[in-house]
């Protein structure tokens, strides 16, 4: 097991973004998490890599409280992922990249360190664009840069958030696609926070449905993704086929429940 | 194919990190070239290679003739001046862009030049100050520099020490010291405000070997301790502070950090020459140009640069209009504003 969360709770000020979280991640396994925008995907992603530190709860990752990690002991074990954003200093894609390796550096960076940013390059075929400035790529290059980061501290865990938002459908697949070659190759764990249902069923092996800071729902993608949580979660009609085990969500219609009732 | 490609960026990356050590290499040669250019300009000739000797010479023995008592005595302290305040100038803003995440942010967006204004104003209008005797200026000026960067650093406890707060504290604390000087200056004799307000245009007219020791020991360790921190500031810089955290950096406590040494070198540097503008905006931002924003080539290629830059600015002031010697401050600006805006014009990449 690699990642056992018990009870978790996470307030900002006066909003409860996380409401008593209890679950459990294994490893070489890729877990999406699903939800509304607002119901605690992004810091329930935060929380496990203590960028926030939950009030109530723990996170075991390998049998070790988060709270015992170090900041430099959890960079090396989880990696984090955030959505594409705006530099405001020209940086090129390299040197993105070798940001990953600061939790093992210490004033110089030594040959491995170059080493391990050339190997990443090399994995996600990025090696072409080493030396273009990060700000000129598009926006799939972009996210692919950052995951290449990620990968260049050698995480165990890989923590994504929304990596496909932003992306056309041949990147989506594309990197959805990188995410999952990496999880079962290298034996890690990733958790992606993710908004198109489409591609959590088809890429990812369990999925969290979240609703309000709780989990609502988990499991394999069709149990979780069924018409009757979708609407309850999202409040949106849908219809679901079943294509030989690959799921497709069509949305029909807004359903807003409390209209429903008035009717 | 593919290992062949990669061979490619691996020397391509070398070749890139050749250009920003060539670079840096550059302008330490260009400092003592011009440095020796300037001492040989004023109302005494004296040729380069009289000037290299004499300087050789001197710093083993006493100058002995008028000539090289100039260069030693007079034309000396001002280069080394120049050089270690546009270096310290330079290093500060180069570092304070980083953390603060804004190409227009300077220490003295952290209010520290209006605060230095009102110690020095005081000296100069009230005569008083914390300090007697001949460094009255320079001791309240540089006590009353570091306080707006204490009230940021109390602020930063409750409010988090995200850049948005320290930059709308900094503006805030430049406001009321720039409003209380006024108030000064209101009241003051005519010469005292124009003393006051030529000291906060910034001048290298105080340059003795006195002062020289100790400015060049404060440069030499805040040069350091910045140094020290480039990694952390490469990281907050490029990731920004969640994902800062995420890899092992502690933004708020770096982000103190730094701010504490580059105002201590600000202040350091301003309270004896005054606020020399544009220096700490520009020259970060020609280097950056030139050789990209990793800070570990950065900070050191911004210092030199900026110790080039003052001195180039300083000799411009000394003889465009001799024997009238312009304060440097007038210079920096008036050279900093249109080389900035050409640079802006000029520039190939996406910046900011």
């Amino acid at each position: 097991m690699k990642i056992r969360i018990r009870g978790l709770e996470f307030s900002y000020s006066s909003i409860q973004a996380l409401k008593d979280v209890t679950i459990d991640i294994y490893e070489s396994e890729i877990v999406a998490v699903v939800g509304p925008n607002g119901s605690g995907k992004s810091t329930l992603l935060k929380c496990i890599d203590k960028i926030l530190k939950p009030q109530k709860g723990v996170i075991l990752i390998n049998g070790k409280d988060v709270k015992d990690f170090s900041q430099i002991e959890i960079a090396k074990t989880v990696g984090y992922v955030p959505q594409s954003i705006k530099q405001f200093f020209p940086a090129t894609v390299f040197e993105v990249v070798l940001m990953g390796r600061k939790p093992y550096l210490g004033w110089r960076c030594s040959r491995k360190d170059l080493e391990k940013v050339f190997e990443v390059l090399k994995l996600l075929n990025i090696k072409n664009i080493a030396m273009r400035d990060f700000n000129e790529l598009s926006g799939g290059q972009q996210q692919k840069v950052l995951i290449a980061r990620a990968l260049a501290q050698e995480p165990e865990v890989l923590l994504l958030d929304e990596p496909t938002a932003n992306l056309d459908i041949k990147h989506q697949l594309e990197v959805m696609e990188i995410i999952r070659k990496i999880v079962k190759e290298k034996g890690i764990t990733a958790i992606v926070a993710i908004h198109d249902l489409n591609l959590a069923s088809r890429y990812t092996d369990r999925i969290v449905m979240m609703y309000e800071g709780k989990i609502f729902a988990a499991g394999e993608p069709f149990s979780v993704l069924t018409p009757s949580n979708i609407r309850t979660v999202y409040g949106v009609e849908v219809k679901v086929i079943n294509d030989n085990g690959i799921i497709h969500i069509i949305p029909l219609q807004y359903a807003c429940n409390m209209y429903e009732s008035e009717w | 194919m593919m290992d062949t490609t990669l061979l490619q960026v691996k020397r391509e990356y070398e070749r890139y990190i050749g250009r920003k050590l060539l670079f840096i290499i550059f302008t330490s040669t260009l400092i003592i070239m011009v440095a020796g250019i300037s001492a040989t300009l004023g109302s005494y000739s004296i040729s380069v290679l009289e000037v290299y000797s004499t300087i050789l010479k001197c710093l083993i023995s006493h100058p002995e003739n008028t000539k090289e008592s100039i260069i030693w005595n007079l034309r000396m302290p001002r280069i080394i001046l120049a050089i270690i305040s546009g270096a310290g100038l330079a290093s500060s803003g180069a570092m304070t862009q980083g953390i603060l995440r804004n190409p227009l942010a300077t220490p003295y967006t952290l209010g520290i030049s209006s605060a230095a204004g009102f110690g020095a104003a005081i000296a100069i209008i009230l005569s008083k100050g914390i300090f007697a005797g001949k460094y009255v200026i320079v001791g309240n000026a540089f006590l009353f520099s570091l306080i707006p960067t204490f009230v940021i650093l109390a602020l930063a406890r409750f409010k988090g020490a995200t850049p948005e707060t320290m930059i709308l504290a900094g503006i805030a604390m430049m406001y009321i010291f720039s409003a209380v000087t006024t108030i000064l200056m209101y009241f003051a004799r005519s010469e005292a405000v124009k003393s006051a307000y030529l000291w906060m245009v910034g001048d290298l007219g105080r340059a003795s070997w006195e002062i020289i020791p100790t400015m060049f020991i404060s440069l030499l360790i805040c040069f350091t301790l910045l140094m020290w921190k480039t990694w952390d500031v490469n990281v907050m810089m490029i990731a920004g502070d969640e994902v800062a955290k995420s890899l092992g950096v502690n933004p708020e406590r770096e982000r103190i950090f730094v701010m504490l040494v580059s105002a201590f070198l600000t202040a350091s540097i301003i309270s004896f020459t005054g606020t020399i503008g544009f220096i700490c905006l520009v020259a970060p931002h020609i280097c950056r140009m030139i050789i990209g924003s990793d800070y570990r080539y950065l900070l050191p290629a911004s210092t030199l640069f900026g110790g080039t830059l003052l001195l180039t600015c300083d000799t411009i002031a000394r003889t465009i209009l001799a024997p009238v010697i312009l304060p440097v401050g007038v210079v920096t600006n008036c050279l900093g504003g249109p080389m900035f805006l050409y640079l802006l014009i000029k520039r190939k990449k996406e910046y900011w």
